[in-house]
């Protein structure tokens, strides 16, 4: 059960955890499987009537990076371009400023390249051709921060040429740099809106809490009775409380009471992970 | 009604066609040329197998350990020994002293032929017509023993032959086997048609399914299938390259059989070939149709070494007659390909066959390349399942 529409132009990320249904729905989408019931339009053409037509003027990346493992980097994408009827030299405008990247190892075998290098090959493939709708399952995972950070740079150069993005992701912090998400799980859509509004429609107030002691704090707070959720968020714990105005000081009173040292509260900004945690609990 | 095709508009678009299919066997050879088990797979095994089982896995009889026990020790049974110690099939191990040592030699398995002459051997030939000679052989493995025992007993009626010359003897009408085409029994004979068969198989079914299998396992296939080109483009792209490979296949094993086998092509070598080709096709087309069922190249390996190398070792005549399979049996290897194409090798190859005489073969093999080709292009997905 998932209901969207993408503009033109626009980074759209749908972002869930692994097994949400991500790769599902993206292969629903560039024509590769049929989905039970419900219509899909690209460009204003069916994907299942016109899959032709949608097949021609679509870029895809599979989340594996789908490359030539025996073939060098300069071979995976003059083929790329040769499936699609055209040539490197044609669209090399579009894909210079991420192909000139990769271009010192032109004569390299495509599995003898890193994650990032990989990933950027891979998109180069996907853009070969001057698609009008790009679909990228996953282009961020098993590839370095750096990396990570570089792909983002370019979707946004790549915006810019109106051609619209598809990406999906399992990681929530990703979510800043689409236009809008939908956070997905178990095959659902549970928001479609723009990162700020999603984060901006977080109902409680939200506090971020450490101690010394990590993982005690975390079972502390959560037998608390006045605690609503509490989730481990890497340097500390976010906590929401059922009344909302909570008495801070007590409670810090009370977790030293408990023999935690170095107790630290601070109110915080709710992020989409907080948002994605928040829809997904199960009270 | 007349069709006007516009050939301006099309000829682009072949041509544009024909680029990428060239570009996609070409990336094919590439796939093959730089993984070192491929080459090994397409280039070498089908030579170490032809020599494998021309050489090592003849069933002539060489080299059977004889010995004679001949209590007369006259003119005939040394004129018969010294016949059978000069035979290049025969090791002669020495003579026996009784009769009870006859037992023991086979027991020690210092011999697994014991001639054995009556007494007064040529006395009896030439007075009463009654000289015996009894043949003692090692049944435990009864082929070879049937084989040698028959080499043998040719040899026997050979010295009698001798013997008709310059004497007078009355009529002696004895029935003679005599084996056409493959008068000395040699092995590479019946086995070439067998193992060209094997090899063709192996070669187009297992490799044509095993790197479509592996475009789907690294998710290659996921990219072609979102893009313009055609199905058919993907699987022409993936045959022809195994097409030429197996016509190299084809050339070695012809070579090898005619230089060193020493199996010659009594028949025509175009009609051969041309059989040889159909064949070709019917195996890539088997290969694709595996290809279209799995999804993994450990699969693909299995389905087409095992699930089709059985058989088609077992059951198509290549080893075992078909003639001596139950019903069942019979039926399934009618159906298996190489069944067919063995059947016609050896009338082209090895008898001399002319057309007319492997016209069933053709037509059979044919038709199941035309219908294998026309149901893998139609199970070939545009999606993935």
């Amino acid at each position: 059960m998932v209901s969207l529409e993408v503009e033109r132009g626009e980074i759209f990320g749908i972002i869930g955890p692994d097994g949400a249904g991500k790769t599902t729905l993206f292969r629903i989408l560039t024509t590769l499987i049929l989905a039970d019931n419900g219509t899909v339009e690209i460009e204003g053409k069916d994907v299942v009537k016109e899959y032709k037509e949608i097949r021609k003027e679509i870029g895809y990346m599979p989340g594996r990076f789908s490359l030539y493992q025996d073939l060098t980097v300069e071979e995976n994408l003059n083929i790329f371009a040769k499936v699609f009827n055209t040539s490197i030299e044609e669209n090399y405008s579009l894909i210079e400023d991420i192909y000139k990247q990769i271009e010192p190892f032109k004569n390299r075998r495509a599995g003898q390249l890193s994650g990032g290098m990989k990933q950027k090959l891979a998109l180069s493939c996907a853009l070969i051709h001057k698609p009008t709708v790009l679909f990228l399952d996953e282009p961020t995972t098993g590839v370095d921060p750096v990396s990570r950070k570089e792909l983002w740079e370019m979707l946004k150069r790549l915006k810019e040429q109106n051609i619209t993005i598809l990406v999906s992701t399992p990681f929530m912090d990703e979510a800043s740099m689409c236009d809008r998400i939908a956070l997905m799980e178990h095959g659902r859509f549970l928001q479609v809106d723009t990162p700020e509004h999603i984060t901006g429609q977080f109902s409680h107030d939200l506090w971020a809490i450490r101690s010394d002691n990590m993982s005690v704090l975390l079972s502390d707070l959560r037998a608390m009775r006045s605690v609503r959720t509490c989730f481990a968020f890497g340097e500390s714990h976010h906590v929401t409380f059922r009344n909302n105005v909570s008495d801070i000081v007590n409670l810090e009173k009370l977790l030293k009471s408990k023999g935690h040292s170095s107790v630290l509260i601070e109110q915080t900004k709710a992020s989409v992970e907080d948002c994605f945690m928040d829809l997904t609990y199960k009270f | 009604m007349m069709c006007f095709i516009n050939w301006h508009v099309i000829q682009p678009v072949i041509l544009t066609d024909m680029k990428t299919f060239l570009t996609f066997v070409k990336k094919e050879f590439y796939h093959i040329f730089r993984d070192r088990w491929t080459m090994i797979i397409l280039l070498i095994l089908p030579i170490m197998l032809m020599l494998l089982f021309g050489f090592m896995m003849s069933t002539e009889v060489k080299n059977v350990r004889f010995a004679i026990y001949d209590p007369s020790r006259d003119v005939a049974t040394h004129a018969i020994a010294d016949k059978m110690k000069l035979n290049e099939y025969f090791i002669f191990t020495g003579y026996l002293d009784s009769p009870e040592q006859i037992d023991e030699i086979f027991r020690k398995g210092e011999a697994s032929l014991v001639m054995v002459f009556n007494n007064r051997f040529y006395d009896n030939m030439v007075h009463t017509g009654d000289a015996q000679i009894q043949l003692i052989a090692d049944g435990s493995d009864p082929n070879t023993a049937s084989t040698f025992t028959l080499y043998a007993s040719n040899i026997v009626a050979s010295y009698q032959q001798d013997l008709m010359g310059d004497m007078k003897i009355p009529y002696n009408i004895q029935p003679e086997l005599k084996l056409l085409y493959n008068p000395t029994l040699k092995g590479t004979y019946s086995f070439v048609p067998g193992v060209m068969g094997m090899i063709l198989m192996l070669v187009c079914a297992m490799m044509t399914s095993v790197s479509i299998a592996r475009e789907k396992e690294f998710g290659t296939m996921e990219v072609l299938l979102v893009s313009p080109m055609k199905p058919i483009q993907i699987i022409l792209s993936k045959v022809v390259p195994y097409f030429f490979l197996s016509v190299i296949n084809l050339t070695t094993m012809l070579l090898l059989s005619v230089y060193v086998l020493d199996v010659p092509v009594t028949g025509s070598l175009s009609l051969l070939i041309s059989i040889s080709l159909i064949f070709i096709l019917v195996s890539l087309a088997l290969g694709l149709l595996i290809s279209s069922m799995v999804d993994k190249q450990m699969i693909a390996l299995l389905i087409s070494g095992m699930v089709l190398m059985l058989p088609v070792t077992m059951l198509s005549g290549m080893m075992f007659p078909i003639e001596n399979m139950p019903w069942i049996l019979q039926i399934i290897a009618n159906i298996i390909p190489a069944t067919w194409y063995i059947i016609a090798v050896k009338k082209i190859m090895i008898q001399g066959l002319d057309f007319f005489s492997v016209f069933n073969e053709f037509l059979i093999l044919s038709t199941m390349a035309v219908v294998m080709i026309g149901v893998s292009i139609q199970r070939f997905k545009y999606r993935l399942e």
